[in-house]
């Protein structure tokens, strides 16, 4: 409760400052927040949700907490809260979960909403990058908004990074609202890239329209504790999602990805497949629902987890749930955790490759599966490097921007 | 018309037919819980001090406790002062002189007959040995010389107590403590009866060993507790059926059952579980909330848990294994029917501590009517358990698009050398089988039955015989009037 109480503390203090920031829209949604999450206060594994986290371990250190707006220039079809259309900043906190203290928390404290909105019938050519960079000489938490509206028949790709230049500790709530309108196709990539002393949580919240199109990657790299949860509604008939994840960590990682596909029309598909290498003392969780709702018919639904554990200390719990309502399905879901294949790695042995590159190599085919599934070739090329030298222990910084080189 | 409906109408002039009520003279004590009510029941029994104790230390921690809540289930309030927690139908009103004691009411024998549970020695004939049980009291118990003469005990946990104190002694609350859960803790506070079986060293039970449970008495909750101690190279088939007769409360349903294996022993916990579910409108049943664990202590011992659950209107249990020993293996197998309004949230749990333990989960689901099922698992590998090994697999088949099917595996893996896999699927029974066996002249009603049972052949077939017959009938009574 001690943690809980710092942030309400905070809030109280520094409310006035915020409003003044801020933007209407998204002022008049924080008396509601502060309501629910000083009611809730921050979930216990019991909650199980968040059965996997450590949630009041992760908030309690004391951050400085950074209250400023967006600066810098921002790509195409990308504004400021303040520049986007009123139709569309109304939108503002319509998809996330209100009654979750961690959004909660985020909807008090967040300053500036980064909206991406493509108009109807636009088809973005280039793939809007997002670059969340972390920086600054101390420990720092960050609340980050960003809603995705795409309107009717549009299609777009969104890639969104997250790193750190500085070896501070950082913390970040993030929350992603995305609102798919009918017919419209989006793919979502989340890489994160931070290091060690890096926590973040980071809540995706999707409504999808009538036949429309989601593809979902989340990619983590390296990073220190990670909380994913993404949210999908299935609201439109005929409507997809495919929601991908891998996870490399070691060391004293910590992952952990909870999904929630909600089935609530007839004849949508849902395909999810998370992937994790653990080593050392990492620990990794996947706890994935797909939920069909009374009436969802015809829907067909495909998760699977499969997991490889390196080290004795290294620590996996999955739990791939089903909860269906509806009786013309087809739903399935598989999970694994082994080890790597004795037999192939005897095979390379054999041929004259060394143990340690043979494993490597395995790792490496075992994440490749996630990778391949990625409609970006050319993001696909940049991550079989990114997760080659990851495996080899060689990331560090990124070096793909000005900050890293 | 006639002929093509008959399967239906036949098993809807079944429905429950052991909804039937004996009347014999029954002494129940007074509704409500207390610590009083607890020294009665242990004084009714004739219990040295230090079961008395026992009970009144999981009473008090009873007290601590609230009802759980995190089952995929909408659970009535339970009143636990409006259940009489002791029912003794064998006690004969004023005449109950010692000698009248031995013989048993001759209604009872008639109840069990009906059931098909003739406790005389016809049953020589099937080659089981039986402990029936009603209401709170252990009503007989067949066969008990020949399997003495082998060292077997094989009687009621009351006569145990008097007889053998010292392994009762021993064994009970050693894999279920009543400090492991809220009905765990009421149970072990209040049980009445139940079956105790020891196998000695090296000893192979010649016959199958039974209990049939049955709940007679109206106001009366039945906490039964059993437990099994199967000695190093032993050898046990144990199996347990349940009735109850339809009444249009909710009477409640809390046992512990306990398994004791060690080296190179083998138990084989079969259940046919058919209490009663309430009618179709969903009021009345039985809420069967048991708490079933086997602790496969030795090196290389063996433990399966088969159960065909069709009854109750509320079931909501996890028969697990702790496989301890080094080379242990657990299996579980289960059918799950829920038709009507039935709810159930079952499956197991398979704690790998041991190394190179192995454990297989087969789990078949069905759902009709506008009944909830599910099944929750999970799979623990301990840091220690080296080359653990489980595989489960759960299925579910939905028949109407009213009911709900769901799966909640939880695997947690703490060991690198373990290989863990689960796969489940949810469909409903495909068109093109339906249209098959219509085409052969089947009607949708028998193919649904056939279909089912097909499906759910996998676990029957672990069953032994007798029970295999009677749980593939017990599925087609279940699903009468699901096929819409």
């Amino acid at each position: 409760m001690e943690a809980t109480k710092q942030y309400i503390d905070f809030y109280s203090e520094v409310c006035e400052t915020i409003a003044s920031r801020s933007q209407t829209e998204m002022n008049a949604q924080r008396e509601a927040a502060l309501r629910t999450f000083s009611t809730q206060g921050f979930p216990s594994p019991k909650v199980e949700r968040y059965r996997y986290a450590k949630v009041e371990a992760d908030f309690s250190p004391n951050y400085g907490i950074a209250l400023t707006p967006l600066s810098g220039p921002l790509p195409p079809y990308c504004f400021r809260m303040a520049d986007a259309e009123p139709r569309v900043r109304v939108l503002y906190n319509n998809v996330a979960d209100k009654a979750d203290s961690i959004v909660a928390l985020n909807t008090m404290l967040c300053v500036d909403t980064l909206v991406v909105h493509v108009p109807r019938g636009v088809r973005v050519e280039h793939p809007i990058q997002i670059s969340n960079i972390l920086k600054g000489e101390q420990d720092t938490m960050v609340s980050r908004r960003i809603l995705i509206v795409m309107e009717e028949l549009s299609e777009a790709d969104v890639i969104i990074t997250d790193r750190a230049a500085s070896q501070s500790r950082f913390l970040t709530n993030q929350v992603i609202e995305v609102i798919m309108g009918d017919g419209s196709r989006l793919s979502l990539y989340d890489v994160e890239e931070t290091h060690l002393l890096c926590t973040r949580y980071n809540s995706v919240f999707v409504r999808q329209g009538r036949d429309s199109r989601l593809h979902h990657t989340s990619l983590t790299l390296f990073n220190g504790h990670t909380r994913n949860r993404l949210d999908v509604q299935l609201q439109g008939e005929g409507s997809e999602v495919t929601a991908n994840g891998c996870v490399i960590a070691d060391k004293m990682q910590r992952v952990d990805n909870n999904t929630l596909i909600d089935h609530q029309t007839p004849a949508c598909q849902s395909s999810e497949l998370y992937k994790y290498v653990l080593d050392d003392s990492a620990v990794g969780a996947f706890a994935g629902k797909v939920l069909v709702r009374e009436g969802a018919q015809k829907t067909v639904s495909k998760e699977t987890n499969a997991n490889l554990c390196a080290t004795r200390s290294a620590r996996m719990y999955s739990q791939p749930m089903l909860e269906i309502y509806a009786d013309d399905v087809q739903c399935s879901h598989g999970s694994t955790v082994g080890q790597m294949n004795e037999t192939a790695l005897f095979y390379m042995r054999q041929r004259g490759i060394d143990e340690r590159e043979a494993r490597l190599l395995l790792k490496a085919a075992f994440i490749t599966e996630v990778i391949e599934t990625i409609p970006l070739e050319s993001l696909r090329d940049r991550l079989h490097v990114l997760v080659d030298k990851r495996l080899r222990g060689e990331l560090s910084k990124c070096e793909g921007c000005k900050l890293c080189k | 018309m006639a002929e093509r409906n008959s399967f239906v109408r036949e098993v809807a002039e079944k429905k429950y037919e052991y909804g039937f009520t004996t009347d014999v003279q029954t002494d129940i004590i007074e509704k409500g819980l207390s610590e009083d009510v607890v020294r009665l029941i242990s004084h009714k029994k004739g219990e040295p001090e230090w079961l008395l104790e026992f009970r009144l230390n999981a009473f008090r921690y009873w007290l601590t406790l609230e009802q759980p809540t995190w089952g995929h289930l909408k659970m009535p309030p339970i009143d636990y002062q409006a259940i009489s927690y002791y029912a003794d139908p064998t006690k004969k009103g004023q005449g109950a002189g010692g000698k009248e004691q031995e013989a048993i009411d001759p209604e009872l024998l008639k109840t069990f007959d009906k059931l098909g549970i003739p406790l005389e020695e016809r049953m020589a004939l099937a080659g089981t040995a039986v402990d029936a049980v009603m209401d709170s009291v252990s009503v007989k118990t067949t066969f008990r010389e020949k399997l003495r003469e082998k060292g077997i005990i094989f009687c009621s946990i009351s006569e145990a107590v008097r007889e053998h104190p010292d392994l009762v002694r021993e064994y009970l609350g050693s894999v279920v403590p009543y400090r492991d859960n809220f009905f765990a803790a009421l149970n072990s506070a209040v049980f009445s009866d139940g079956s105790f079986v020891y196998i000695p060293k090296g000893v192979r039970c010649p016959m199958e060993l039974s209990t049939y449970f049955r709940i007679n008495a109206r106001g009366t909750g039945q906490f039964e507790r059993t437990l099994i101690v199967c000695d190093d190279d032993a050898y046990v088939s144990y199996l347990e059926g349940c009735t109850a007769p339809m009444r249009d409360e909710n009477q409640l349903h809390a046992a512990i059952v306990e398994i004791v294996v060690k080296e190179r022993a083998e138990v084989k916990y079969s259940t046919v579980q058919n209490w009663y579910p309430g009618d179709s409108e969903g009021k009345g049943g039985v809420l069967n909330l048991v708490t079933k664990r086997g602790h496969l202590r030795g090196a290389n011992s063996r433990l399966s848990w088969t159960q065909v659950e069709t009854g109750s209107a509320i079931t909501w249990k996890y028969p697990s294994c702790v496989l301890t020993g080094d080379n242990s293996q657990a299996e579980f197998y289960s059918v799950a029917l829920t038709n009507n309004y039935q709810q159930a949230d079952t499956g197991t749990k398979m704690i790998h501590i041991g190394k190179n333990t192995k454990s297989t989960i087969i789990s078949k689901g069905i759902s009709a009517g506008k009944s909830q099922n599910a099944y929750r698992g999970l799979v623990k590998v301990a840091s220690t358990a080296d080359g653990a090994r489980n595989y489960s697999s759960c299925d579910s088949l939905l028949l109407g698009s009213k009911c709900g099917a769901h799966t909640f595996p939880y695997m947690d893996v703490h060991n690198d050398t373990a290989v863990v896999e689960h796969e489940a699927t949810t469909s409903k029974i495909s068109e093109d089988q339906l249209f098959y066996c219509n085409q052969r002249g089947i009607s949708t009603e028998e193919a649904v039955s056939l279909i089912v049972n097909g499906y759910a052949k996998e676990v029957i077939n672990k069953l032994p015989m007798e029970f295999a017959v009677e749980a593939q009938k017990l599925l087609g009574v279940s699903l009468e009037g699901a096929v819409g």
